[in-house]
């Protein structure tokens, strides 16, 4: 019999279907663990790539920490996190978190500091203060890069949610181990299918939700963008500041 | 740019997919060994014209063959199998043979294939384990000691062998704590069965498929736990899982150094389900001469299953280097000249 065989009849099996061991329960697992070490790792790296990138202050140091972050492997934190903390969601928790965070502070950070200064100056100029700066204009322009991090860290995180199932938590790790440990090998790659599945899913999903917040005013100058060529492109809608013209 | 990255994934994906799909041997599944070890011999014999390695049966009929390179004693991923292939290498280094170590290797999923295409010569195996291995997983019908070596000597594939089998035995077995024997009154395995419905048990996955764990449980003691939970082959998370009370039964193995660590109670196999697990040299044929085979076996006959605890104890719970011990216990028992 070809694995490739073997992986259909897999997927056919309504066994794999229904209760705990079962493709619902897994992905739910799953889902529940990305979702949570996600909005976390938002709640924690969003801010701090804001104000660095708002104040312009200490990002490069940021960065290069962050950075450092992200050559720990996924596998030493989780199994560190383990020997300190035992059996439970925390070490996952910790894991992914710490997975999570670089991405998003790093684009957050270089997004906000790609802001045209000229665009900060107009708008200090109108007497915003720092707070509507930050909400009115950095962060909507910053979007593109803001949503590109996120959606980087919770594919990832995704992806390496599998490592719940080594240290005996579920998720759709589970058949990846276990269909290792059983020399089931329909099992391992009909559970690699289903977290590549939902990783792609996750990052359609993101994407759509990026087209969505992205404001209105730069959807339409990127749609203009795309579409125009050449001195079109200058031509600012009527009633906007229009900056002088060198000679 | 990002249109073409997001048509881009699913087609890489595919296309490893397809690339893991097109590469015949599939290392996992079960009964492969005979056809990849034919492909093994025959690269071999093309290579190196070794019309020896078709004989494997008769090992003093090619001895020469040892002499062409080192003896590569592997191992896989545990404590005894760490101190055992250490004691077969300084063993044979001793008697003056060429040896290089690889140990670690990982599971018998992985050594087995590596000494049946020749990447290593010799390896520690246990009797039951390695017989059920080559029956493609399925327990054969004689599980004593001398049932399992004449399967083996029958059974094993072309250029592989086992030599004598040590008195030394490392059984799975079920392990509860002292609080939980007291509790429900647990000495045997019959006991155990009365009560398996109020219980969690944990153990490595393949505890769930394997016979010696949950299917001949339930076959034999007719003991169906209220939930398994996959863990590890008696490593840290089975113990932290079984002290911390997040399971009641936990698979371990008998040598190891852990039980009387953390004093749980194993209970006793009243009804034979488990296979016996004696400890056995797995060798390469061609590797092997008269020289080779004494000294195994003498090794063998002198190794006890109070010793393995031990010198587990003290690579486990001391933290001794596996060599430093296992040089200790060859010393003591007089084998290093």
């Amino acid at each position: 019999m070809s694995v490739w065989q073997g992986v259909l009849e897999w997927f056919a099996d309504p066994a794999h279907w229904q209760g705990a061991d079962g493709v619902p329960n897994r992905v739910f697992q799953h889902v529940s663990y990305s979702l949570i070490a996600s909005l976390l790792a938002i709640a924690i790296a969003l801010p701090i790539g804001l104000v660095l990138g708002h104040t312009g202050k200490g990002g490069q140091l940021a960065i290069n920490v962050s950075n450092l972050g992200r050559a720990i492997p996924s596998f030493g934190i989780i199994i560190l996190a383990f020997i300190v903390a035992g059996i439970g969601f925390l070490p996952v928790l910790v894991t992914l978190v710490a997975l999570a965070i670089p991405p998003i502070i790093t684009n957050t950070y270089v997004g906000m500091r790609a802001v045209d200064p000229e665009v900060r100056e107009a708008a200090e100029g109108m007497g915003m203060t720092g707070w509507q700066l930050l909400r009115g204009v950095e962060m909507p322009i910053a979007q593109p890069l803001i949503m590109a991090g996120i959606r980087t860290s919770v594919v990832q995180v995704i992806a390496t949610a599998t490592l719940a199932a080594f240290i005996s938590l579920g998720g759709l790790g589970r058949y990846i181990i276990d269909g290792f440990g059983q020399r089931n090998t329909p099992e391992v790659i009909s559970g690699a299918i289903l977290v590549a599945a939902l990783a792609l899913l996750t990052e359609y999903g993101l994407a759509a939700v990026q087209r969505a917040t992205l404001s209105k005013g730069l959807a339409r100058s990127s749609r203009v963008a795309e579409a125009a060529v050449g001195a079109k492109m200058g031509a600012p809608p009527p009633g906007m500041f229009q900056p002088p013209h060198l000679p | 740019m990002r249109r073409f990255r997001t048509l881009a994934l699913p087609l890489v994906f595919l296309l490893l997919l397809g690339a893991c799909a097109s590469s015949e041997g599939d290392p996992l599944a079960e009964g492969t060994s005979e056809e990849s070890a034919e492909a093994t011999s025959e690269e071999e014999s093309s290579s190196e014209s070794e019309p020896e390695s078709e004989e494997g049966g008769e090992s003093e009929s090619a001895p020469a063959e040892g002499e062409g390179g080192p003896i590569t004693v592997g191992s896989t991923n545990f404590s005894e199998q760490l101190i055992l292939a250490s004691m077969y290498a300084q063993l044979l280094e001793n008697a003056g043979v060429e040896v290089e170590e690889r140990p670690n290797l990982g599971n018998r999923e992985v050594v087995y294939p590596a000494i049946e295409s020749g990447e290593i010569d010799l390896l520690p195996e246990y009797t039951g384990a390695l017989a059920t291995f080559v029956n493609g997983g399925e327990e054969p019908e004689d599980t004593s000691t001398e049932g399992l070596v004449s399967y083996l000597g029958e059974n094993l594939p072309e250029g592989l062998e086992v030599l004598e089998p040590s008195d030394a035995q490392d059984q799975d077995a079920s392990a509860v704590t002292q609080e939980t024997a007291d509790e429900f009154g647990l000495t045997t395995l019959s006991d155990l069965a009365e009560v398996c419905d109020q219980l969690v048990a944990g153990g490595p996955a393949e505890e769930e498929t394997r016979r010696v764990g949950l299917p001949g449980l339930e076959e034999v003691y007719g003991c169906t736990f209220s939930e398994f939970r996959a863990l590890d082959a008696g490593g840290p998370l089975t113990v932290e899982a079984l002290n911390s009370g997040q399971i009641d039964v936990g698979r371990v193995f008998t040598t190891q150094g852990i039980i009387e660590e953390n004093g749980w109670v194993v209970l006793e196999d009243d009804q034979g389900l488990v296979p016996s697990e004696n400890i056995i040299p797995l060798v390469r044929s061609e590797v092997l001469t008269d020289d080779v085979e004494s000294i195994l076996n003498e090794l063998s006959a002198a190794l006890t299953e109070e010793d393995l605890i031990e010198l587990n104890r003290r690579v486990d719970i001391d933290q001794e280097d596996p060599a430093d011990v296992a040089t200790s216990f060859l010393e003591e028992a007089g084998l290093l000249s």
